[in-house]
């Protein structure tokens, strides 16, 4: 018996019941949680899609990091809450927006079921050119050398929010570290799961990274674990976030983006294009750009949870 | 049918390295700040921003010289596989453009974010230089990147610059300005990333010129097409969707406002202009451009209403930016011919990109005048203003020659776009658009005669400033002013002489005598006191019926710009556009 | 209908989900979990489009396989400046709400 239909069907009804759910429940913190938990569903359905490399991304950054982001943010938000909630509008605005809502998702279903067959693809491309990349995966393959500059620019994507969140600052506590200061409990629990697993998550983090160009995974993935190490040995009190003063701090943040640039515009000489690279050495500069990128990811996507400085680095 | 089209399949041209350039260095310019930290930041932007003009001079003259557009295929990667650069007349020229104002910007505020000497980096000094630099960029690559996956991750960066921009003084009322506007740009790109999705669902690339090619009219172009123009119309703040622009724009410190209202805004406005014109010539309708326009005509009159029922100097500005975006949606009717067809690459594109770098320059040396007004005098209140001539001479002078600038008086750059936009309307027989154009000029006089009656205004006692400002700030505000108004001249070569050969003739300076005395009558009905200063108390009927319209406006802006009217309203333009798109299509 | 158009139909129900919450809830971390509804909809719907051209041995198309990764991120982004931005809003003036308390308009000072 084949029992896919059945797995995927629930597993639709699931991932809309918690979206539904998470719009409807009135107490914040309770639908940040269930927006992790979506998360992780919707990582299944990736699965499903036969997108592993996606699947992945989704769960470590889509439920995982946004859901640390979004819970942090619930909790600081809670003592005013019922305040703002209070706003809620009457009910034919209410009505209106689901009408208009659900005319929208109508037309997207009419879409979905209208797309052409057989369905446009650039797959026939990415295989016929993937051997110059040296590469096995076919998405590393995009990210990396067919559309390399997406990549980059998403690269100081991230550079600009961090730039962005950095800038609301109080004035008095600029140069200091992000965030609330954590204590460190050393029979606590936080502590235990802080000294165990970040050995064990760097591990993982590097293998992800390295199988990244031929099977899938790679540095998001593999940045986002060495992310969630490094805050969870933040949060536990191990260690403290550094003052965003310090010139390693910025150095870090930029390193990928400036070792792809640096290699990108060797492709010139060398390759005869900007982020192009030369016959024979593009799986090892894909490879140095990727190590790179994913100590800047890391360091980013960590620093973009803790969020702007909070408190003089002096203490 | 589009000028990028033709190019299939295509090569890297001979000065295609200069696009890589241009996308690059400032970029660069933004992790050398990051580096190297402090005062430094304003060093480096001082160094990349001319060489950044010299790149935009170098793209231009490899355009005309060569007269074919510009492309680098990065990596080497032709599309649809890769990506390519291009830069044809529309993107050089908004290259250009934003390279001078943000010139003008950086000499602008280059005393007032000086990092204090006793400081290694202080935070708004920092946080402006490097923001300058990284909406430069996020525009470079707008105005570039010839994918519409990229122009997403460009239109991502342009607001995650633009945002912190806005609350750089960090005062509540100016994060929750940035939050409105940061929530609205999210829900606008995500819409425009969901268009992009289904086009690549149907047609197997997001390249815009292999796009061009391909599209048909259908269901699934007229939702794409549908989504994406409200999602970056929310970005552009165009009426109805302003909720977040007047707060934003008058929160923000005046270099700051500049660069947003000059710059910021247009980049969203330009990739409607690529998606109507370049990538779905063939879907849009006629309809839909009318609908376009009719919101840009709503943006002129609101706009222009409510910035006269301002009280503070900045405020007004801002709802003048709000009216002005309005301007920027005329083209697009105007630019289909006689029997519907189109949109086509003709005058009315040209008058359009003429005014957008009239916008630019003249909005970039109001905000200045304006911000230098607040600085000397430590507020902005419209009635307390007067004095101001003549104590500060340059800076009233620079709001004044700005004010006409947008007014359209010869020889500006909007009176040449007014004079090509008039063009097309008469030619492809529109002759509604002919009031909107003709009838916005007499709202724009209306509030720049508003604040030049107040600052004009003799006073009895000595006026009190609270700091000098400086003398560099003030020609800087005159030079963009001056050089807005003086634009039809410089853009004489590309555009036939008989458009501006009548200009000194008897009907145009009828016309402008009609528009400076509509404006008075405007300004003196609709504002909140009087012009003269006569208090109410002997207001005549007509001015309280005046007085009362202008109420009535304000009021309904106030309900316009709620959160869940904006966001609703956006959604009915979605359904709209898509329904002008279905009803206009041509039988399949 | 095959397993590929229900995750597209469910990707089509969640973008509708999405803008309703964000409408409607006046909480700003309401509408930021909204927006990622949203955002998570369309990544699917282009996972979809992805899965459609499976080709030569690919579970998918990789072009906008690789691009949802970049789209995921630069969504965490964008969450990342506005939950910042929202804190900040909330310490500065003791409310996370959009619109002022005094006016029901919002304010412009």
């Amino acid at each position: 018996m084949n029992m896919a239909p059945l797995v995927d069907g629930s597993l639709v009804v699931l991932i809309l019941a918690v979206a539904i759910w998470t719009i409807a429940v009135r107490d914040s913190f309770a639908a940040v949680v269930g927006y992790a938990i979506y998360g992780l569903m919707l990582a299944l359905a990736w699965v499903r899609l036969a997108a592993i490399d996606a699947a992945l991304t989704e769960a470590a950054i889509g439920g995982g990091l946004t859901g640390v982001l979004l819970i942090r943010a619930a909790v600081r938000l809670r003592p005013t809450e019922s305040v703002v909630a209070g706003d809620s509008p009457a009910w034919f605005v209410k009505a209106l927006a689901a009408v208009l809502a659900g005319a929208v998702s109508l037309a997207l279903a009419v879409v979905v079921l209208t797309l052409p067959e057989p369905a446009p693809t650039l797959a026939p491309q990415v295989a016929e050119h993937i051997a110059s990349t040296g590469l096995g995966n076919a998405v590393t393959a995009v990210l990396l050398a067919f559309r390399a500059t997406d990549t980059l620019l998403e690269a100081v994507v991230l550079v600009f929010a961090l730039i962005a969140v950095w800038s609301l600052a109080p004035d008095r506590f600029w140069g200091g570290r992000p965030g609330q200061h954590y204590h460190l409990e050393a029979n606590g629990m936080l502590a235990y799961l802080a000294r165990l697993l970040p050995p064990l998550g760097i591990v993982v983090a590097i293998y992800v990274f390295w199988v990244g160009a031929d099977l899938p995974g790679g540095k998001f993935q593999a940045g986002t674990l060495l992310a969630a190490m490094w805050l969870l040995a933040i949060m536990a009190g191990l260690t403290d976030v550094p003052e965003v003063r310090l010139v390693w701090v910025r150095i870090a943040l930029v390193t990928g983006s400036a070792v792809f640039l640096i290699i990108g515009f060797a492709g010139v000489p060398f390759a005869g294009a900007f982020l192009a690279y030369p016959e024979g050495y593009a799986k090892p500069l894909i490879l140095i750009i990727e190590a790179a990128s994913m100590l800047s990811i890391a360091v980013t996507l960590a620093l973009l949870v803790l969020g702007p400085p909070e408190r003089r680095g002096q203490s | 049918m589009s000028a990028l089209a033709t190019l299939i399949p295509e090569t890297t041209t001979a000065g295609g390295f200069l696009l890589v350039l241009a996308l690059v260095l400032p970029l660069a310019g933004v992790f050398a700040a990051l580096i190297l930290g402090g005062c430094n930041a304003r060093r480096v932007a001082m160094l990349t921003i001319p060489l950044g003009l010299a790149l935009a001079v170098a793209i231009g003259v490899e355009l005309v010289q060569t007269g074919q557009t510009v492309i680098y295929l990065l990596g080497g990667w032709a599309p649809p596989l890769g990506i390519a650069l291009r830069a044809d007349g529309l993107s050089a020229a908004m290259l250009l453009t934003t390279t001078v104002v943000l010139l003008g910007v950086a000499l602008f505020a280059r005393d007032d974010f000086e990092t204090p000497e006793n400081l290694r980096e202080a935070r708004a000094p920092f946080m402006f230089w490097t923001l300058l630099m990284a909406v430069w960029g996020a525009l470079n690559a707008v105005f570039l990147a010839g994918d519409l996956f990229t122009l997403y991750v460009a239109l991502e960066l342009l607001t995650f610059a633009g945002v912190p921009l806005v609350s750089l003084e960090g005062h509540s009322e100016t994060l929750r300005a940035a939050l409105r506007y940061l929530l609205f740009a999210l829900l606008g790109s995500v819409l425009y990333m969901l268009g992009a999705v289904l086009l690549y669902g149907a047609y197997g690339t997001l390249d815009i010129a292999i796009l061009a090619e391909r599209v048909r009219p259908g269901m699934l172009c007229f939702a794409a097409v549908a989504l994406m123009t409200v999602g970056l119309l929310a970005k552009t703040a165009l009426f109805p969707l302003h909720l977040w622009l007047p707060p934003a724009h008058a929160g923000a410190p005046a270099a700051a406002s500049a660069v947003l209202s000059a710059l910021v805004v247009k980049g969203s406005w330009f990739l409607v202009v690529r998606l109507w014109f370049d990538v779905m010539p063939g879907v849009v309708t006629f309809s839909a451009a009318q609908l376009l326009g009719g919101l840009g005509s709503a943006a002129i009159v609101v706009g222009s209403v409510v910035a006269l029922r301002q009280e503070r100097l900045k405020l007004l500005v801002a709802y003048s930016t709000m009216a002005q975006i309005g301007y920027l949606f005329l083209m697009f009717p105007l630019a289909f011919d006689v029997s519907g067809n189109g949109p086509v690459h003709g005058f009315a594109l040209a008058g359009g990109l003429l005014q957008v770098i009239s916008h630019a320059t003249a909005k970039a040396g109001m905000f200045m005048a304006a911000g230098l007004i607040y600085a000397a005098l430590g507020h902005d209140r419209i009635a307390d203003l007067a004095g101001v001539a003549r104590t500060m001479p340059i800076t009233v002078l620079a709001f004044a020659l700005a004010g006409l600038a947008l007014m359209g008086v010869v020889p500006s750059g909007a009176y040449l776009a007014k004079k090509l936009l008039l063009d097309a309307a008469d030619g492809s027989g529109q002759w509604w658009w002919t009031i909107v154009l003709q009838g916005g000029a007499v709202f724009t006089a209306g509030y720049v005669v508003l604040v030049l009656a107040s600052v004009l205004r003799r006073r009895s006692e000595p006026l009190l400033l609270v700091s000098r400002v400086s003398r560099l700030s003030e020609l800087v505000a005159l030079a963009l002013s001056a050089g807005s108004l003086l634009l039809a001249l410089a853009a004489l070569g590309p555009v036939p002489g008989e458009f501006v050969s009548s200009s000194f003739a008897p009907k145009e300076m009828g016309v402008l005598l009609v528009v400076f005395l509509g404006g008075s009558l405007l300004a003196s009905g609709l504002s909140r006191r009087s012009l003269l200063g006569a208090a109410g108390a002997n207001a005549g009927v007509m001015r309280r019926i005046a007085a009362g319209v202008g109420e009535s406006f304000e009021l309904a802006d106030g309900v316009i710009r709620r959160w869940q009217f904006a966001s609703i309203s956006l959604l009915m333009l979605a359904i709209l556009f898509g329904g002008a798109l279905v009803w206009g299509a041509p039988p399949s | 209908m095959s397993a590929t158009t229900l995750f597209g139909l469910c990707g089509a129900l969640l973008v509708g989900v999405g803008i309703y919450g964000l409408v409607v809830n006046p909480q700003p971390l309401r509408k930021i979990l909204s927006f990622n509804l949203i955002g998570s909809g369309v990544f699917l719907l282009f996972g979809v489009v992805a899965r459609r051209g499976a080709a030569l041995g690919m579970g998918g198309d990789p072009v906008p396989q690789a691009l949802v990764i970049t789209g995921i991120v630069v969504a965490f982004s964008a969450t990342a400046l506005a939950v910042a931005l929202l804190l900040r809003l909330h310490d500065a003036s003791g409310t996370a709400s959009l619109t002022t308390k005094e006016s029901p308009e919002p304010s412009d000072t």
